[in-house]
């Protein structure tokens, strides 16, 4: 009976059920982005190559390729542009694109191994954690971005300063649709499978078939069904998107697009999470037998 | 107004009439065609220590995925303290705290890390969370490895932590599965007796499931798990009963679990 009535009493102590104060979804969105970032700093490898990586296509690739590849005036560029200077926002979004499929391999890894079911059991709902665990990603995006776009610097791509101030909306909203677009995969897949496979199906084309190593003009000249790819790829209106505002520019269409994408994206991941039909039901309750 | 006044009424039930801290019934669920889980109820209140026995394979770890809301039921109803868990998750979850059979540790992280992230995720106060975490890892004598990375911890250690994490934000049904698995009898016995006495002191309502018949102590209450269904639930005593008068619980489990299975076959 006293036990009773002392359970009773703990249980007073918390907040009244059913009204989890705003400060409390606050805090939850701040603990998953700690862990995100906490998890970054402590995979060195990973931090190194979210560097390394688009550092190579501009120093390497860029570099070898500016005598091949002349880019002439087209907005936001005011006079003719060197290809590495075409090639950097291109590359900054890459940078978002790899994280947002890192972190879509992460909650695949964490649905395997458990943890997810620790963020599960939260009583926020499920679709203000997706969305913790998107944002959370896309900073460590933005960061990585925005630590490339110094490097570029000192390679001599220099936007005007304004641009490092205009590009953060479109870095973040490029980020968030390519994080949707990594949990929806996350929500797909059923069990951790080799990085390859989204390398190949979705790294590599939504990349290589978009405007960021080349303008679309000049695709448009060499192939159409190809032009066609390219404006059909979100991933090109995200590169559009954070050229323009590099510039101090705005592109309406790019933003529509990226918008339009992440809601589609974000709804569909949310879908895949329900507990009522999501990845967790079709995968049983992770016990073999 | 009434329907203000029927949300309180539901959320602050007469002292009298205290509700079940776990109360399941009906519950059903089948991966495909394969059922998994038939027809499960049970009761759990306040203060009581209760085995969830089966072999493996038994549903035992449906059961909790249903119970946490990893997944919907397909059939029946699961309530925590009186809250329908599927139509209000939020108010059900957050007076859950769990154990699950897997370590869920962020092994690079370090030990208070890990409960803090916990804690935010219940939506806590960091200095709060702090506090709890301190309190917790004294209780259970890992105060000094609070800065540690997880990956330095033994198994046992982890355990230990995983109990601290899920007691952190003062749950009043605490769920383990299979707590014990991979554990030295010292690290067992300490598990045990940590839980046991949060029962008794605390007046934690809790479900410990396990293969492991010589963690059913005296005082708890035994649900017997089998091929998804209740084999039989209640006291020892009753168990035994139940079980056709079996002398021990080794023999009355022995029992239970081969009956349904010439039963299935037959």
């Amino acid at each position: 009976m006293s036990a009773t009535a002392e359970c009773q009493q703990l249980t007073a102590m918390r907040p009244a059920p059913g009204t989890l104060p705003a400060m409390a979804w606050l805090r939850c969105l701040g603990g998953i982005v700690r862990r995100e970032a906490l998890r970054f700093l402590h995979q060195r490898g990973r931090f190194l190559s979210a560097l390394v990586r688009p550092l190579i296509w501009l120093v390497i690739f860029a570099s070898g390729f500016r005598f091949i590849l002349g880019v002439s005036i087209a907005p936001p560029y005011e006079t003719y542009v060197l290809y590495e200077e075409y090639v950097v926002p291109g590359l900054a979004a890459m940078v978002l694109l790899f994280q947002g499929m890192q972190s879509s391999l992460s909650m695949v890894y964490d649905r395997e191994m458990g943890s997810m079911r620790v963020l599960l059991t939260s009583p926020l709902p499920r679709w203000w954690l997706l969305t913790c665990k998107l944002l959370a990603g896309v900073l460590v995006g933005v960061l990585q971005a925005y630590v490339f776009l110094g490097i570029a610097w000192f390679w001599e791509v220099r936007p005007p300063p304004i641009g490092y101030l205009t590009v953060l909306p479109a870095l973040m909203l490029a980020g968030l649709m390519l994080g949707a677009l990594g949990l929806l995969l996350s929500a797909r897949i059923r069990q951790l499978e080799n990085f390859a496979v989204i390398m190949n199906f979705v790294i590599f084309p939504m990349f290589f078939a978009s405007s960021a190593l080349y303008p679309l003009w000049r695709v448009k000249e060499g192939s159409l069904w190809l032009w066609y790819l390219c404006q059909a790829n979100p991933f090109t209106h995200a590169v559009e998107l954070v050229r323009f505002a590099l510039y101090g520019k705005f592109e309406p269409v790019a933003a529509a697009v990226v918008l339009f994408a992440l809601l589609l994206f974000g709804g569909l991941a949310v879908l895949g999470y329900d507990p009522a039909r999501g990845v967790m039901a079709r995968r049983g309750a992770g016990a073999p037998g | 107004m009434t329907a203000g006044l029927t949300r309180i009424g539901a959320v602050r039930p007469a002292a009298n009439a205290a509700p079940p801290a776990l109360e399941v019934k009906g519950l059903s669920h089948a991966y495909g065609p394969r059922p998994a889980l038939q027809d499960i109820a049970l009761r759990i209140m306040p203060g009581d220590f209760t085995v969830l026995l089966g072999p493996n394979g038994a549903g035992k770890s449906t059961l909790f995925a249903l119970v946490t809301r990893l997944f919907d039921a397909q059939g029946g109803s699961i309530r925590i303290f009186g809250e329908e868990l599927a139509a209000r998750p939020g108010l059900a979850l957050a007076r859950l705290g769990v154990v699950f059979q897997q370590s869920t540790l962020d092994p690079d992280l370090s030990v208070r890390e890990n409960l803090l992230y916990g804690a935010a995720l219940h939506g806590m106060a960091r200095a709060e969370a702090r506090h709890r975490a301190a309190q917790e890892l004294e209780r259970i004598g890992m105060a000094e490895r609070a800065g540690d990375a997880v990956r330095s911890l033994s198994g046992g250690q982890r355990r230990r932590v995983e109990i601290a994490r899920a007691l952190l934000t003062r749950p009043a049904l605490l769920l383990l599965d299979e707590p014990t698995v991979g554990l030295d009898a010292g690290s067992r016995s300490f598990l045990l007796g940590h839980v046991r006495r949060l029962c008794r002191e605390e007046g934690l309502a809790v479900l410990w499931a396990t293969h492991l018949i010589d963690e059913v102590t005296e005082e708890a209450r035994v649900v017997v798990l089998h091929a998804g269904r209740v084999r039989a639930s209640g006291s020892l005593p009753e168990i035994l009963v139940a079980a056709g008068g079996a002398p021990d619980l080794r023999e009355a489990f022995a029992r239970l679990t081969e009956e349904r299975r010439e039963g299935s076959t037959a």
